[in-house]
This record gives structure tokens, sequence and C-alpha cells, in this order.
């Protein structure tokens, strides 16, 4: 172990143990703040990950809503580069490993934490800070750089993309949740929740093959989606995504969207980053695509949205 | 402790460490084993550690052969399977047989001489270090990764990850088929000649023989205990006693001190010896068969062989040039970075491949044709597998023989082992108007952007000058058999230039925009 990667993982422990308590006593107290109907979205600005993410989940009903005793969890984040959390390239580790802790809280009989990454996946993995911080809120942190951790499945309602391989920590979990990080992505013009699906694909060549807009709204029909979805935009990358070359590419705007909607968590993510970066809704055609295939809505003014500064 | 039981114990242990510095692809073993490589006589004198040669050198002129017998692991290989071979047929014996110096002779010339013409292919195939780096790394590291990912299932079936499948592939038919050839050889003159290998191919046996011929320390026969029982001989893997004339060849004598365990009468003692002496009865003994060196024949025939291989070796250099296809064919193949050059990994590398074993992302791969004959087998990026990742400096820290020399990681982001060259018309966002940027995705230096094109999409744009040649968009291009786009390789590494690098901004935002 070198001397960074112990450091990382001692201030990692020593945040998990002094923030026990306190969790245990936020989850009995888990109520939303309105007490009416639960929001579609919430949004959270100006918190450390893992406090957004707290404040959210309860908004959104509590992680027992989503994650049931003695179920098989899988959380899916972006791990997909050999980078520092700072470069915001992959999402940020605090935030995973919130959520593995609020899954076991909820009673998930085990966590499992993947993601099928761009560079050799152990730098990924390690270099992310991700494996860490996920093993140490107490996930199994799963490789998937081999085709034998995947399988065949149909997709009915793909347009171009009729069958994929997807990995089996998706294919075998009881729930599972997609954690994307913000960024821009030079092929794909934004890569969020409904784009963070290609981790979960063997092939991804074929995505860009075959039209990369429709088969990752395509990849999205999976009948399995997730059961929630957490966008960090604790720091953004928003130019040369996804890989980002240094440090001018990150903004640090602190701030998570939380929906079942991938299609609207999607647009709501979409127009927070044209803030930051000129970036047409319509220029990002597979969150159009997916509201074509009703996997949920563009029209943010449809929904409950629940928006909180802290 | 036995003298025979050090050098076994010993032996055993740099073995060990050298055989899983070449197999262990998880990086579990401690860096300290990679010691071992670094002490290898030819990759220490390529790489100009000369103290370390000098140490070598010295330490046999002090005791004789031991470098063979516990340093070299091809020489312990042939131990063990000379061991093993006992097991089956416990009546086995060697007995002596004259030396075979002009055959030996002829085979350091060869080895000599071609390197000097720039083949270095020759040194590459009798170096022992490399020999044996080859064998492990072509036969034995595939089946110990099958073994692994037999492991890795059943341990995925408890529920465990703590073992992981590995892609187990064939790196390159051409050096697995040198491997196995090399691996046949060494292992059939193993069993049924102990250390023939050494002692007639063997370039590092041949020049070490010569020195220890003056050791210090040398097994000789003390004539008044001797029976002539002929023990000694039969154990002796080789061939170098003779009991009837109570000699032994010194020259040949790989340190086992086999004999001195089968003597039963203490016939043979390992002592100083008075030098002088020693070297004048040496010369009587061994009379013209050892002063007499190469021949007019044997030189004839190696220097023949040498031009012969120079000639083979210019033509397929010349090869590759000739070929054309309709879109595009590689000109230069891409060395690893810090080679420098493909002139100066050709004069360094003794292809032991460990560089290769190392590289965590694939990229490396022993060449075929494409730096010419003399540097088959040496590292080539190939960018089917993988592409070089743009942090990492593994295989600069591990070359032995200074082919690749240790980079920081800023030197290797300023390194350009090739540049980019993008095929438009190939393109799919040109060919189908689809959106795709999977090289620019997987560009570290933006070498490869997206900008705007038509109907909304973004198209890439190539500035070479920033380009580091990872491969990173080869290896991504969906467009197959011949990718859109792909690095050529530049024949002399060149500095990157380094990209802009717009200040961080601060960005302060009130609302969701929603």
């Amino acid at each position: 172990m070198k001397r960074r990667d112990f450091l990382k993982a001692a201030a990692l422990t020593g945040l998990a143990t002094t923030l026990k308590w306190k969790d245990g006593m936020e989850l009995m107290a888990q109520k939303q703040s309105t007490g009416s109907k639960i929001p579609d979205l919430v949004a959270v600005m100006g918190g450390e990950p893992a406090a957004m993410f707290r404040k959210a989940i309860v908004e959104m009903g509590g992680m027992g809503r989503f994650v049931k005793k003695g179920q098989r969890v899988t959380i899916k984040p972006n791990i997909g580069w050999d980078r520092s959390p700072e470069r915001a390239a992959n999402t940020n580790p605090e935030l995973v490993a919130e959520i593995v802790r609020q899954c076991l809280q909820a009673g998930a009989k085990e966590v499992l934490v993947f993601d099928h990454t761009c560079d050799e996946w152990k730098k990924c993995y390690t270099n992310s800070g991700i494996e860490a911080a996920a093993k140490n809120a107490g996930a199994k942190v799963v490789p998937g750089h081999e085709s034998s951790y995947y399988r065949e499945v149909t997709l009915p309602k793909g347009k171009r993309l009729k069958q994929a391989s997807i990995h089996t920590a998706i294919l075998d979990c009881d729930v599972w949740i997609n954690v994307p990080i913000l960024k821009n992505h030079g092929g794909a013009k934004m890569t969020i929740s409904m784009k963070n699906l290609m981790g979960i694909v063997w092939d991804r060549g074929y995505f860009h093959r075959n039209d990369l807009q429709q088969c990752i709204a395509d990849i999205c029909t999976l009948g399995k989606a997730p059961v929630l979805n957490v966008v960090d935009a604790y720091r953004v990358m928003k130019t040369h995504g996804p890989q980002g070359r240094s440090e001018a590419d990150v903004v640090n705007p602190k701030a998570m969207f939380v929906s079942t909607d991938m299609v609207a968590v999607d647009t709501a993510a979409t127009k927070f980053f044209g803030q930051i970066q000129e970036m047409p809704l319509d220029s990002v055609g597979h969150i159009a695509n997916g509201a074509a295939h009703k996997l949920g809505t563009m029209d943010l003014e449809s929904l409950t949205i629940k928006r909180i500064s802290l | 402790m036995k003298l025979s039981t050090a050098r076994k114990m010993l032996g055993i242990l740099s073995f060990a460490a050298i055989t899983l510095t070449f197999l262990d692809f998880a990086g579990i073993f401690p860096q300290s084993f990679f010691l071992i490589t670094k002490i290898q006589l030819v990759p220490a004198l390529l790489s100009g550690a000369f103290l370390t040669v000098g140490v070598l050198l010295l330490l046999t002129w002090i005791f004789g052969r031991i470098y063979c017998s516990v340093i070299c692991p091809l020489g312990v290989y042939q131990d063990l399977v000379a061991w093993i071979y006992k097991r089956f047929k416990p009546k086995r014996k060697f007995r002596f047989s004259p030396p075979k110096t002009s055959l030996r002779l002829a085979f350091l010339a060869l080895v000599v001489v071609g390197y000097f013409a720039g083949f270095t292919l020759l040194l590459n195939l009798f170096e022992p270090y490399s020999v044996y780096g080859r064998m492990t790394t072509h036969v034995a590291r595939p089946l110990y990764m099958a073994g692994n990912n037999l492991l890795a299932e059943i341990a995925h079936y408890f529920g465990s990850y703590t073992f992981y499948n590995v892609h187990v592939f064939t790196l390159s038919l051409f050096a697995l088929a040198v491997s196995i050839l090399s691996l046949a050889a060494v292992s059939l003159l193993a069993t049924i000649g102990g250390r023939s290998w050494c002692n007639t191919v063997c370039p590092v046996g041949t020049v070490l023989g010569w020195i220890s011929k003056y050791s210090l320390f040398q097994i000789r026969f003390q004539a008044d205990h001797c029976t002539h029982c002929n023990r000694c001989a039969r154990d002796c893997k080789a061939s170098c006693i003779d009991s009837k004339t109570m000699q032994v060849d010194t020259n040949r004598c790989v340190m086992c001190f086999n004999c001195l365990d089968a003597c039963q009468e203490q016939a043979l003692v390992y002592k100083i010896q008075r030098p002088e002496r020693n070297a004048k009865k040496q010369t009587a003994k061994n009379g013209a068969e050892s002063t007499k060196g190469m021949n007019r024949r044997d030189f004839l025939k190696t220097t023949g062989g040498v031009a012969g291989m120079i000639g083979v070796s210019a033509l397929a250099s010349a090869a590759p040039k000739q070929t054309k296809t309709p879109i595009y064919v590689k000109q230069h193949p891409i060395s690893p970075p810090s080679a420098g050059s493909t002139a100066a990994l050709l004069d360094a590398c003794t292809a032991c491949q460990l560089c290769i074993t190392e590289c965590p992302s694939n990229v490396l791969k022993p060449a075929f044709m494409e730096y010419g004959m003399g540097g088959m087998m040496q590292p080539r990026m190939d960018f089917n597998k993988g592409y070089c990742n743009y942090d990492c400096t593994r295989c600069t820290e591990v070359c032995p023989t200074g082919a690749l020399k240790p980079l920081t990681t800023e030197q290797k982001h300023r390194t350009q082992m090739g540049h980019v060259v993008f095929i438009k018309t190939s393109c799919v966002v040109y060919t189908d108007e689809t959106s795709c940027g999977a090289c620019s995705e997987h560009c570290p230096t933006q070498a490869v952007k997206m900008v705007p094109y038509k109907n909304g999409l973004t198209i890439p744009e190539v500035e070479p000058d920033i380009c580091v040649g990872c491969g990173g968009c080869e290896y991504i291009c969906p467009v197959r058999p011949l990718t859109a786009i792909y690095v050529e390789g530049n024949p002399v590494h060149l500095e990157a230039q380094a990209f802009e690098t717009a200040k961080k901004e601060h960005v302060e935002l009130n609302d969701f925009g929603f």
C-alpha cells in the first residue's frame, strides 16, 4: 500500500466511524420535510457528497423505499478512468460509500459495486478511490473487465440494439442503483444516468458503430431498470469529457440530482450543466430517444421537484 | 551444510523469484523479486551496469561458475529437468565427454558478430535469461493464468472476488513457437546430457567457462585418495570429470558440487588452487583441444552463417515497405516508451519479455518482422487488445537491459512514441452521420478532439503535435478491420508538445437552471 492510499483509506475509515451514530439517528428519523407527496426529483446543492445524499434520500422516502431487507443490491458508479477524484472523471467515492452504507442499513444482504472501465480496470478501481471507499463501507467490489462476467440478454424494445451482454452483477441482483457523475462527453455530448448504462454492457464498440445516441436509449429499455439514479454533480467535468486532461476541465458546483426517472434526471442535469457550459438539450440525442421509448419525461414542468440548498 | 545443499537452496530461491516475476500478472509478489533480473549477465552488460558485470565476473574468477548453478534460471531449470528425469530413470548416469571447444566458440562468435552487425536476434535466441523469460512468458504463463481462472470460478461461486478471471491469449504465434522449440531443445539436452546446453550453446557459459578455468577455488582430485570408482563422473551433469586421469575440466564445471557428495573417499576437494601452476596444468592437460580456439573451418562457417542471416534480415526489413493496401499501411512500428528509437531498442533489448508480462494494459507484444529480422520478439506497441495508459511507466521500471530506461510520469507525458493519423472518409460520423467520439473519449491529451460537423454532430479533429501515441483512439475506434484513426510510429521518439491548459475556473451557481 502506498502512503497516499493508506492516508486516503485511513481518512475514509475515520469518516465512516464518525458518521455512524449520526446516520443511525437520521435513518430512524427518516421523514420528509414536507410530509406530503414524495417528489419525482430531488435536487440538492451546497453540501458535501455524503451529506447531500443523506438529505436527498430522506426526501425520496428513505432508502427503505428502494432496498428491502435481505435483498442483494448492486451499485453502478462511473469508474471509467484512471483518474483521481479531483479530476471528476469518476463518481465521487464518498458518495458511493454513503450509498453502500445506506443500503446495508436498509437491510441489504449484500452490496456489489462494479463498472466496465475504459482504462485498465485495476488502476481505475484503485485511483478513483472507489474500491477502497466501497470496501470500507461494507460492499464487495466486483471485476467487470472480462467477458465471462457478462451474460447475453435480449432487448425487445431496442431500435438499433436488440441484444447485449450485461454484467451478471446487474442481472443477478434484486435491485440496482445507478450512480453516474455529470460530465461533458465528446461523443454523446453529455454522460449522465442513461450513458452510465454503457458500463453494464460488454461490447461497447457496437454502440459506436450503430448510432450511439440510439443505442444508449435502447440499453435503457432493459427490463431491469435501476430503482434509483443518483447524479453526482459535486465536481463536474465541463470540457474534454469524459476523460479530461487537466484540472482546468473541472468545476466544483457541489450539486446532486436524485430521481427514479432517468430521462427526467438527465434533462435536469443537462440544464444545470448548461449554466456552466453551453449545452442545448436537443443536442444530447439519447435523452430525447429515451423519452421516445417512454422511459421517462423531459417535461420537468410536469414533475414535482424538490430543490434544497444546504 | 553441504555445498551441494547450499547450491540447491540458493538456486531454487532465485529460480522461484524469477519465475514468479514472469508469471505474476496480478502484482502480488514483492518488487524485491525483480532484483534477480537485474543481476543477469547479458542484460547487465547491455544496460551498462558494469559494476554488476564486474562483481559477477569476479565471483566467477574466485569461485568458478556459481552463476550457472545459482543465478541463471535456465541453468536451474535444466537441473530440475535432470532431477525429475532421474526420478523416472534412477539408473541414468553421466559420463565424461571431451570438450566441444570449437562448437562453443562458434556459437559465441555467431552471437557476438551477429550483435555487432545489428542482428540482435541471434544473441536473444541463446542468451539464457531471455530464453528462460520467453519459455515462462509464452508457455508457462498461459497455464498459470488458466489455473487462476479455475480458482476464480470456484471463489466466485462462493461469493468471493479475491481472485478474478483474466483473459488468456497467445501474445504472438512466432514467439510461442520459438519458446516451445527452446523449451524442447533445452529440456531434451538436459535429459540426455545434463548441462550440455551450457557447455555447447550458451554464450554466457562459454565466457564464464573461460574465466573459471583460472578461478581461485576449483574442484580437484587428491590422487592418493582416488580409487577410480568413477562415481564422481557418473554424477557430473557437466560431463567434465575424467576419473581415469583424475582431471576436472574446470572450464565446463558448473559448480553443482554433486561430485563431492558422490565421492566416498573424499578424493575430490573444493579449495583454493595456486593459480599459475593450475593454469599451466590446464593448458598441458587439455592440450591442443582447448588452446587452438576456433579453427579456420569454424571461422568460415560462422562468418558465412552470420553474413547470410544479415542478408535475410536486410531483405526482411525492406519487405514491408513494398506492399500497399488501398487505404493505408503503417510505415513504422511503435516502440515502447523510453526506448528512444527502434534502433536503440534493437541494440539493447534481449527480448526477455519482462516488459510484456508486466504491461497492465496488454499493449506490448513481441514483434514479428516489424523491426526486421534482427529485432524479432522485441516489444512493440500493438493496439488490438489495449492501449498505453497515460500515467503508467511500468515497462520502463522493470527492463533489466536498459533498453527501456526509467521514466517519470511527467517525462512519459511528453514522449511521443508515434502520432495520430485520422482518415475522415472511414469515420462513422462521416459514413453513417451518427455520433461516436470514442477516439476523443480515450485521448488523454485531446490530440483528438470533437469539433462541430453537421446536423449537430461532432467529428474528430487531430493535433498530432500534442499526441503521445498511446493508441487509445486506434484501440477503441469501432471501424474495423482497418480503423478510421491510427497511430503511425516514430522511428525516433519525439518530444510531444504540451497542450495548453486554461486556468481553473471557479464557478459559483445559485440556481439549478430548471
